[in-house]
């Protein structure tokens, strides 16, 4: 049956990186983050399988995904587009960019596209501030952004999401 | 891609230029450890990562515990708005603040250090990395360090997720052990228990490239600039409101107008000095100093130009609070929503002169109530603007009822 | 990773560090080094609070310090039971020289320090602390469950709540009735984390944990299901510790009126042991007050029909889960079976057996099959006491008064309608209770004291200690040391008190030699063909109380450690056992579980009969009713139950 493949493949990339980091709380966090980066989200099976490896409770397991930004447990998009709306990229111009964001990638901040490739959301500051309006899109930064520089940047992740769908692979180095 | 992701700051005058890695290292290794500790704090180092403790001091307190092992953390986690000096140094010096985490480690007894990198910077983690593979091949890393037998020192990444307040190194601590980022009751401190409950010194990015840099010239030669109380150099993250923002090095004592000369700024009507957390300095302050004693910051200036409304800049700082608060304390939890609906409340003009002066007091409740240094300071902006402002603020018809 | 952080992983022989480690660090107050002797240099520190001077213990916390003085601090999220959180900042003070306000709850005094309890700046903050808590407090106290025992309340009154400063909402968030024994209802909810740190650390379920942050933060169940669908195992420990109305046991008590106001009906009440050492608290009595006699008379002048005593059932339970126990004895040691489950685990406990249930499915063969006390008792009342009084036990209304909230889940368990009807129709707490006889307009101090009702009359000391932790095994010993030596317990020990199973502390073990093998009596005599092999044996049992201590029983058992040699295993699932229940008093602490017990062992004294198959109601019960005796056809039809692997993971 297809859903028990699903699962077995989660509990070996879980056990799998627990072997790196250890079979201990401090793991939990690069657990999180391995997951979230390969599958997009954390379901409720993999909070508790995670609870199970490492011998806590699931509802810590939510409790630390949901305090972290990047840990979202809910599925998020192929591409995950941050804006920052902090201070100097106020300044700098990010609400001209956030519209432009908004229309080309047909979100509202908070939202995930339908078919799985984007979504949208705020950030806080990147570190960035003398080159804003600036936004990161997963691992990778974007600064000095224009209406101009956002639609292009938009138009090569749609051309990489249609080339490529929406399957994950790990950017992260491991 | 075609877009250029290529990181441009501007970066002015930085010493950590001139001195090359291995230096520091080496006098350190032919030192006794004491020795080490006590030019830290002859040199009157204080911690470049806001709150400006004595790094002589926080060493002693941890050299002092018997408990092992102990652990060096390296606090990269540079959230405060405005600051990206520390992205700068890992980018451009990495070498040097591995170099001040091992001299740290051979100075207090560290077995393991830890770079808790946040979660935005995660590209400078394969960077970071190879300068860490590059100096165990070295031997400036690993066993026997530089030839010193029973010296072992290695030094991992750990990678954060999305929360300022784990900038607070309790709460990094927490994060780093696999719980929400929540700061610890102290005391105890981390340099008595800290990481995994031993011992831990959690020093800034730039304290420890400025470790390496005083062992290699000495105290003398750090303590030529910068103020008697202040010492040495600092480096500031400069953006906003001016023509040449970018990573500028300066001696503390250095007066807000002068800085803003250099950088572009001259007609600003204020800067935000310190990040959110800090001070709004308006127009007529700008002849007081930046140092420890006077306007104290952790790197962060942002130019607040002529035109800017400051009931915006407080509206956007304290959004940002409400979101990072980690909300484990009643003031901090509740307190910054409810200045934040005040701030909302003056911008619609329903907000009531009595209702501002409770919003005042509850500030310094926060101000002192509360659990880290996030509550603490988080209502301090929005106090500056109020006091500095009040006219523009109140001044706009129908703000104030 | 490198290879130094492998190694450093725990770190090797630290004892304050455990990996397993569940509160979250933050809400741990590490006490600082301990002075081998209070009159070594350094070992005490001056302090000075509101002017009056003092020496402490290097490290006492400056509310500790204050209470020694008689200096009251308010606080909110501290709980004696719990670990020091320090978020609530109500118990701040001044600390001279100090530019920030301290917590008084977390604050350690390593060094001689001036405090002031009431400064200005203080009660300016704790009043706007309560100003910011009642901002997104949603509730009126008038409609609100503890009304006149709230510690929010309190606070709002001591320092003067006049207006709601910062807002008061209006709109309430839905409550979260769907377990049988607690609600939820997070519009009373301070985020305090008491519940939180119940739940993790106390009692390591692991149901309720802070999720979000910010102003968004809530005290939640995993992926906010209902409490009935996550692994709550209704221990109600949570409630107790809950300072508002945020956790409650979920109300039986408006159905249990409308039962006695219905003519129609046959009501009866048993009553288990606790919540006798912990009513008086209810009418200003000190803890530890026993109120057996008087609680008789109110509930027959709120018209319950007959008052019985669990303890009886209580007896019933020893004989059939000794009579279970020889059983797996004798094929274990006399017949060499290996697959025998041993240790034998006490069943009485329902949050326990819920948390076996989900933790430890597996085990679930070493379950006494026995009913607990409560659910013998309602089988029996609806057949036998039915039978016996002429009643239709369909107008018979059973209800259980309970230490417990983990009881109102039991009744409602499918398994337990062995009677044909629900076998107990409704739980109530000792609070619930306490209500109903203030509703009343009944001051039960000042009652004439009454006996129970027959035909079950008066039980045994042995029921009756069930109440306590260790009560179980304490009275299953006497009666199987009895049965099989044939010599009175007394003999063995001092009074018949078997002391090596007494205490607080959370884990106790005991051996038991068997010296000799005496003249068994007839009511278990046919069980075995012989019983030599039992003669020169050690009986190895253990006592463990808190859901968190059960756990370190279970994982040495599974690892094959120490326990997994006993024979038999009392577990209850509440710090103390029932009297620490979560139907019981609030608020609790460890000197008021420890009154309690001291109530109920010194009421146990005054019996005459302590042994439970000496009682005379159950031995007549066996001769008319469960003819074929203990663990015989019929027992297992209305006294045994079966239980139900359901997990930990959900879907
Ligand atoms: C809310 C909050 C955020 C902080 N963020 C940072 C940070 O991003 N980087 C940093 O170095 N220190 C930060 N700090 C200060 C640290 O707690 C700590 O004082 C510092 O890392 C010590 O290093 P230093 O002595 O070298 O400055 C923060 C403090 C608070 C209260
Ligand atoms: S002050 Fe704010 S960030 Fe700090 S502990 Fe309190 S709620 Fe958390
Ligand atoms: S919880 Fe307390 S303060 Fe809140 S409504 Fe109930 S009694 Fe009043
Ligand atoms: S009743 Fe017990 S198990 Fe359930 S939430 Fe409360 S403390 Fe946890
Ligand atoms: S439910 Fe009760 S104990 Fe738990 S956090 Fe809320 S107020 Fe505190
Ligand atoms: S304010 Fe946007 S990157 Fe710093
Ligand atoms: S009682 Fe001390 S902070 Fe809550």
């Amino acid at each position: 049956m297809a859903l028990i493949t699903e699962r077995d493949r989660l509990r070996e990339d879980v056990i799998a990186i627990a072997e790196l980091t250890g079979f201990n709380r401090s793991s939990l966090i690069p657990i999180l983050q391995e997951i979230k980066a390969k599958y997009g989200g954390i379901d409720s099976y993999a909070m508790q399988l995670i609870a199970d490896v490492l011998d806590i409770h699931p509802v810590e397991v939510y409790g630390v995904a949901t305090f972290y930004a990047f840990l979202r447990p809910e599925t998020e998009g192929r591409f995950v587009f941050r804006l920052c709306r902090t201070l100097s990229c106020e300044f700098a111009g990010k609400d001209l960019v956030a519209r432009q964001l908004r229309e080309d990638l047909g979100l509202e901040f908070g939202e995930t596209s339908p078919d799985g490739a984007f979504t949208l959301t705020w950030t806080n500051c990147l570190g960035m501030c003398d080159q804003g309006p600036a936004m990161l899109v997963n691992d990778r930064v974007y600064t000095q952004l224009t209406p101009a520089k956002v639609r292009t940047i938009v138009d090569e992740y749609r051309t990489l999401v249609e080339e490529q769908g929406v399957e994950r692979v790990s950017e992260r180095a491991r | 891609m075609t877009v250029q992701t290529v990181i441009e700051t501007r970066v002015k005058g930085l010493t950590f230029a001139t001195i090359p890695a291995g230096e520091g290292l080496a006098k350190a290794l032919a030192m006794p450890r004491g020795d080490i500790i006590d030019l830290i704090s002859d040199s009157k180092l204080k911690g470049r990562g806001g709150a400006g403790f004595p790094t002589g001091l926080k060493w002693n307190l941890a050299a002092a515990e018997k408990r092992t092992p102990k652990y060096l953390i390296c606090n990269a986690d540079e959230g405060e708005p405005g600051t990206f000096k520390d992205r700068v140094i890992l980018t451009d010096y990495a070498d040097l603040v591995i170099e001040g985490m091992t001299i740290g480690a051979r100075a207090i007894g560290a077995a393991l250090g830890l770079i808790y990198l946040r979660a935005e910077y995660a590209y400078l983690k394969p960077h970071l990395e190879e300068v860490i593979e590059a100096r165990r091949g070295q031997g400036l890393l690993g066993k026997n360090i530089g030839g010193v037998d029973g010296f072992d020192f290695d030094v991992v990444v750990g990678l954060g997720a999305g929360a300022y307040v784990c900038g607070e190194e309790t709460a990094l601590i927490e994060s780093l052990e696999g719980f929400r980022g929540e700061p610890r009751n102290r005391p105890p401190f981390p340099v008595v228990s800290g990481f995994l409950h031993r011992p831990s010194v959690i020093n800034n990015v730039e304290t420890l490239a400025w470790v390496a840099c005083i062992l290699a010239k000495g105290a003398e030669w750090f303590k030529s600039s910068g103020t008697a109380t202040s010492t040495g150099r600092k480096l500031f993250s400069i953006s906003g409101d001016c023509a040449r923002p970018g990573v500028y090095e300066f001696p503390f004592g250095i007066t807000i107008a002068e800085l803003l000369e250099e950088v572009g700024g001259e007609n600003a009507k204020a800067v935000q000095v310190g990040g959110a957390s800090g001070r709004c300095v308006p127009r007529s302050a700008f002849s007081r100093r930046i140092a420890f004693e006077d306007v104290p910051t952790g790197g962060s200036i942002i130019v607040i130009g002529p035109g800017r409304d400051m009931l915006e800049v407080a509206h956007n700082l304290l959004e940002f609070f409400v979101d990072e608060s980690c909300g484990q304390c009643t003031p901090c939890r509740l307190g910054n929503a409810k200045l934040l609906e005040g701030v909302e409340m003056l911008m619609e003009g329903t907000c009531t002169s009595e209702y501002l002066h409770d919003l005042r007091a509850l500030c310094n409740t926060m101000q002192v109530a509360s659990k880290c240094g996030l509550g603490q300071t988080s209502s301090v902006a929005f106090c500056s603007i109020l006091d500095s402002f009040g006219d523009e603020i109140l001044g706009h018809a129908g703000r104030v009822r | 990773m490198s290879e130094l952080i492998e190694t450093e992983f725990p770190p090797k022989g630290d004892k304050t560090y455990s990996p397993k480690r569940r509160a979250p660090l933050s809400q741990l107050f590490e006490p600082l080094a301990e002075p081998e002797s209070l009159d070594a240099i350094g070992a005490t520190v001056t302090v000075t609070i509101d002017g009056i001077e003092t020496k402490v213990p290097f490290g006492t916390t400056i509310l500790q310090a204050a209470k020694s003085l008689g200096i009251r601090i308010p606080t909110l999220c501290y709980h004696p039971d719990l670990e020091v959180a320090g978020i609530c900042r109500i118990c701040v003070v001044e600390v001279e020289g100090q530019r920030t306000l301290q917590a008084a709850c977390s604050y350690p005094i390593t060094a001689p320090i001036r405090v002031n309890t009431y400064s200005k700046a203080v009660r300016v903050a704790r009043r706007h602390i309560l100003d910011l808590l009642l901002s997104e407090h949603c509730g009126d106290c008038y409609t609100c469950i503890r009304n006149g025992n709230c510690e929010l309340q309190a606070l709002a009154e001591e320092y003067g709540v006049d207006k709601f400063r910062f807002g008061h909402p209006e709109v309430p968030v839905p409550v979260d009735t769907s377990s049988y024994s607690v609600v939820r209802d997070m519009n009373k909810c301070i985020r305090c984390r008491r519940c939180v740190r119940t739940c993790i650390d106390l009692q390591e379920v692991g149901v309720l944990e802070a999720v979000e942050r910010s102003n968004k933060v809530r005290i939640t169940t995993f992926l906010d299901k209902p409490l009935l669908n996550v692994v709550c195992i209704n221990c109600g420990q949570c409630i107790n510790r809950c300072p508002t109305a945020a956790l409650y046991a979920t109300p039986a008590l408006h159905t249990v009126w409308e039962a006695l106001d219905d003519p129609t009906k046959h009501v009866v009440i048993q009553t288990a042991p606790s919540p006798r050492a912990g009513m008086g608290e209810l009418f200003g009595l000190p803890p530890g007050t026993s109120v057996t006699g008087e609680m008789n008379t109110a509930l027959r002048r709120i018209g319950f029909d007959r008052v019985f005593d669990t303890n009886f059932a209580a007896d019933l339970t020893i004989i059939e889960e000794g009579t279970e126990l020889i059983l797996r004895l004798y094929k274990a040691l006399a017949l060499g079976d290996k697959d025998v489950a041993l240790p034998q685990f006490t069943s009485c406990s329902p949050g326990w057996v819920k948390y076996l249930e989900h933790f430890y499915p597996e085990y679930i063969p070493n379950l006494s099959s026995a009913k607990s006390p409560q659910q013998m008792f309602g089988a029996l009342i609806k057949t036998y006491y039915a039978e016996k009084m002429g009643l239709d036990p369909a107008d018979i209304v059973s209800v259980a008064l309970m230490p417990c909230s983990a009881k109102k889940f039991e009744c409602n368990r499918p398994e337990m309608w062995s009677s044909g009807y629900k076998d107990v129709d409704f739980g109530l707490t000792t609070r619930e209770l306490g209500k109903m006889f203030h509703q009343a307009g009944i001051h039960l101090p000042s009652l004439p004291k009454s006996d129970f009702d027959s035909p079950f009359g008066t039980a045994t000391g042995s029921g009756l200690i069930f109440g306590v932790t260790g009560g179980v095994m304490e009275s299953a010993l006497r009666t199987v040391l009895e049965l099989v030596t044939g010599r009175k317990v007394e003999s063995i020990y001092e009074q018949g008190d078997v002391i090596p199973v007494r205490g607080f502390q959370g884990i106790r073990y005991a051996e038991i030699n068997v010296p000799e093998v005496g003249p068994v009596p007839d009511i278990v005599k046919h069980l075995v063909p012989d019983w030599n092999w039992l003669k020169g044996a050690t009986l190895k049992v253990a006592v463990a109380h808190g859901t968190a201590n059960a756990k370190k029983v279970m994982e040495d058992i599974k690892a094959g450690g120490h326990f997994s040699e006993c024979h038999f295993i009392e577990f209850m699932a509440c710090p103390g056992g029932c009297l620490g229940g979560g139907g019981q008093p609030i608020p609790t602490n460890a000197e008021i579980r420890a009154a309690r017990a001291k109530a109920i062992y010194s009421e146990e004294k005054t019996l005459s009969v302590r042994k439970s198959y000496e009682n005379p109601a159950v031995q007549r019960m066996y001769a008319e009713f469960l003819t074929d005796g203990p663990c015989g056809h019929k027992s297992h039809q209305l006294l045994h139950t079966k239980y139900r692997a359901r997990g930990k993971f959900i879907e």
